[in-house]
């Protein structure tokens, strides 16, 4: 059977061919890389036509379809970890493959043109590198690609319309993805191949360099050369999988969204050197760092053929290889170095992880993702958006647990009432504590240090007796059950007597809340804030929209803007800080 | 120049070498397809969620004359990573003069395609391979393609006023209903 297909096709000759080609001097480790990469590159092909299968390039799809590849599909993290560490461990390989190139001489004539190839497909898989990043349409892809396709801008003349070519339009949308995957999965590794099949052609006919003196007899390609190629490429498979299951799989973070900074954006580690490059150049003069050197480094390396011919040109290309690799090295030793020491981008990096977090908790939560995408999950979040809001507009003056709602001290002065907890018993016990009510944790920074409620707790209820402090307990039972809190829905229910009796309480000569607050019925006499749902989502709504209407400190409002009123924030914003004061926000169920 | 011995000396076999090389090449070549085989096959872990009552229409709007009317189905769908309200089928709702509701998928349990009803042959007509039915479903011509009638549905009529319908596909091509999961 084998000589009927064979005299058809002649596959013999060419297995013959392919494995008895002759190794001046015999198999040797220094000349695993170009199959490694080949390698490489078979892992990215089989991954990537996988991966293509659950792919949606469009701005409302590409994050979604990757979240589902990576957390709900069956080894989706796996497959999608495979693709990306490969990647990774790639560009170590052909910087590794250059090495031995330059290092034996092997770009020297007759293989010039073999060099040149080379040369290309490493800046293809770079280019393969740079579009994958995008894809997943994350906050890290999206926002370290614009700074890539914003350098195109300052090419000279026709920078702006080829920016506007390679991201399809003046705007990052569903054409930059389109485009970006079908360079990513069809035109460069189509040139990819076809330049690879013309590198193995052209090695095949000049045949290996071998690294001088030969000490050992020739032998064939096979089996010694191809053992110890397949045992290169199991440890670079094994460097993978090491890098695959110890971050089970590969990043995602947030979904891109143009409208929420990302302080953390950074390209991938090997393009960090050319970032930290464009540090050193101010104003006008990016192009220098951009493109010109760059690009005039590049044509040196091209030139190394030429230069090689000189008495000392293989020396002057090893000094050139060298100080590229160091100098590049240093570049992105500075950029990881300047980045841990900055605390700005420590505290995005930080944040990004939670965010990325947090949006797989709600993409996975029963609502789902809805059709305009993952990034309104996070948009409509009060836990991701109250503390970032409580600090812009809130923390000048209140606090939240002694910060600003995002964990950071806040240097001016604190003016009015610490909120965490804000409704719950234990909030309002301290309000209504004599040694509490006009320390900076309430009234202590406001006009009511003085006023008649923090008169009231010191004077009156400092007095109150043993049994007047039981039923006290039972009206912040009562009031704060107003507040309906999630996390005192089970202590609401159970104490449900003691709030019916805290409710007759309030009312009465004791207690004499009613005397100047109203309390589940209309009081047109009450001049202090409404006690009637207080707390709950419409009485804090309300309250922020304007704390100067009548239902609240009407005329005695002391600073506070009225949010809403005033148009500083819309209901939408309002409710976000409203639900995460109230700690409403969606979590999953604790599993059983 | 260096003499060499010829790299084809059969003496200089390796077997070792040789047969590690097949086992690692092979093996080593093997992960990414089992990796992408695996999310390949993931489809088929996934059951579909339909069948569930949904509410159809208001009973006012099917008139008892027994005439087929078509009414599309709209209920919480998820596809793949989104969860939406969105058609899933649409169905035939019938109201004869005695007031018993009828309920039919519109899809063809012959190839799938979606059946048109005819008034003028008070007749189901199939654009794609000529299938006809008749209004409460059968095949009724005996060279029809389809091998079975218009798949029924269960249709419930709640409070007197509005009718569910447990709405569900049917594997086409076979003789017998076998629901699709």
């Amino acid at each position: 059977m084998f000589g009927w297909l064979d005299h058809r096709t002649g596959y013999k000759k060419l297995l013959h061919e392919v494995l008895f080609e002759n190794i001046p001097g015999g198999s040797r480790w220094r000349y695993v890389w170009g199959s490694t990469l080949t390698f490489g590159l078979v892992i990215q092909f089989i991954t990537g036509i996988f991966l293509w299968m659950a792919y949606s390039p469009s701005s409302q799809t590409a994050w979604e379809s990757v979240y589902y590849i990576q957390e709900e599909m069956a080894g989706g993290w796996f497959l999608r970890g495979l693709h990306h560490w490969t990647a990774q461990v790639m560009t170590v390989l052909l910087i590794l493959h250059l090495m031995q190139v330059v290092i034996d001489g092997a770009y020297k004539a007759p293989r010039e043109v073999n060099f040149w190839f080379g040369m290309i497909l490493l800046q293809l898989i770079l280019a393969l590198s740079l579009t994958g990043y995008l894809l997943p349409w994350d906050q890290k892809g999206y926002w370290a690609t614009k700074v890539a396709t914003s350098i195109l801008a300052i090419v000279p003349f026709v920078g702006e319309d080829l920016q506007k070519l390679v991201i399809g339009g003046p705007d990052y949308g569903h054409h930059t993805l389109t485009r970006f995957f079908a360079l990513h999965a069809g035109v460069l590794p189509g040139l990819t191949v076809a330049l690879i099949v013309g590198h193995i052609y052209l090695f095949r006919r000049h045949g290996i360099t071998p690294k001088e003196p030969v000490k050992k007899p020739d032998a064939a390609f096979w089996p010694d050369q191809v053992f110890k190629d397949a045992v290169a490429c199991m440890a670079v498979l094994a460097t993978v999988l090491f890098f695959v299951i110890r971050h089970h799989g590969a990043e995602l973070a947030a979904p891109a969204d143009p409208s929420e900074p990302f302080s953390a954006a950074r390209p991938d580690w090997y393009f960090l050197f050319l970032f930290q490059l464009l540090k050193y150049f101010p104003g006008t003069t990016e192009i220098w760092g951009a493109i010109i050197i760059p690009g005039l480094v590049m044509t040196v390396v091209m030139l190394m053929p030429f230069l090689g011919k000189w008495q000392l040109g293989h020396r002057f290309n090893l000094g050139l290889l060298y100080s590229i690799l160091a100098g590049s090295g240093l570049l992105t030793y500075l950029a990881l170095k300047e980045d841990n020491k900055n605390p700005m981008y420590v505290a995005a990096v930080k944040e990004a992880e939670q965010n990325a977090a947090r949006v797989k908790v709600l993409a996975k939560a029963p609502a789902g993702i809805p059709l305009t995408g993952a990034a309104a999950l996070l948009r409509d979040d009060p836990l991701t958006q109250g503390p970032k809001l409580f600090s812009k507009n809130c923390a000048s003056c209140h606090r939240f647990g002694g910060h600003d709602g995002t964990g950071v001290e806040v240097k001016d002065a604190q003016t009015a009432a610490d909120l965490q907890g804000f409704g719950s018993r234990a909030w309002l016990a301290g309000l209504l504590n004599p040694d509490k009510v006009d320390s900076i944790h309430y009234f202590g920074g406001t006009k009511f240090k003085a006023g008649k409620m923090a008169k009231f707790v010191k004077n009156t209820v400092h007095e109150f007796t043993p049994e007047q402090k039981g039923q006290l307990v039972k009206v912040i039972k009562a009031v704060s059950a107003e507040a309906q809190l999630l996390s005192q829905k089970a202590l609401d229910t159970n104490d449900a007597a003691d709030i019916d009796e805290g409710r007759k309480l309030a009312t009465g000569e004791t207690m004499r809340c009613t005397e100047c607050h109203a309390f589940r019925k209309a009081d047109d006499t009450a001049i202090a804030p409404d006690l009637t749902g207080w707390a709950s989502r419409a009485w804090l709504t309300d309250f922020i929209h304007n704390p100067k209407h009548e239902r609240f400190y009407g005329k005695r409002n002391d600073r506070m803007p009225a949010f809403g009123e005033d148009q500083v924030l819309d209901a939408k914003q309002i409710g976000l800080i409203a639900d995460w004061l109230r700690g409403d926000w969606y979590e999953p169920a604790k599993a059983k | 120049m260096q003499q060499h011995p010829d790299p084809k000396d059969p003496a200089r076999r390796n077997f070792f070498a040789e047969g590690a090389s097949v086992v690692i090449g092979g093996v080593i070549s093997l992960v990414p397809v089992v990796a992408g085989a695996r999310v390949l096959l993931d489809p088929l872990r996934r059951k579909s969620k339909a069948g569930a009552a949904t509410r159809v229409t208001s009973l006012d709007a099917l008139p008892p004359d027994g005439v087929p009317r078509k009414f599309p189905v709209i209920a919480t769908r998820t596809d793949a990573w989104n969860k939406s309200t969105a058609p899933i089928g649409a169905v035939y709702l019938r109201r004869s003069p005695e007031g018993v509701v009828t309920a039919l998928n519109v899809v063809c349990p012959h190839a799938g395609c979606f059946v048109d009803y005819v008034a003028e042959k008070s007749s189901y007509l199939c654009p794609c391979h000529n299938s006809t039915f008749k209004p409460d479903g059968a095949v009724s011509d005996a060279k029809s393609p389809s091998a079975r009638a218009l798949d029924s549905l269960e249709v419930e009529v709640r409070g007197g006023k509005e009718i569910w319908v447990k709405f569900q596909n049917f594997r086409a091509g076979h003789a017998e209903k076998i629901p699709c999961t």
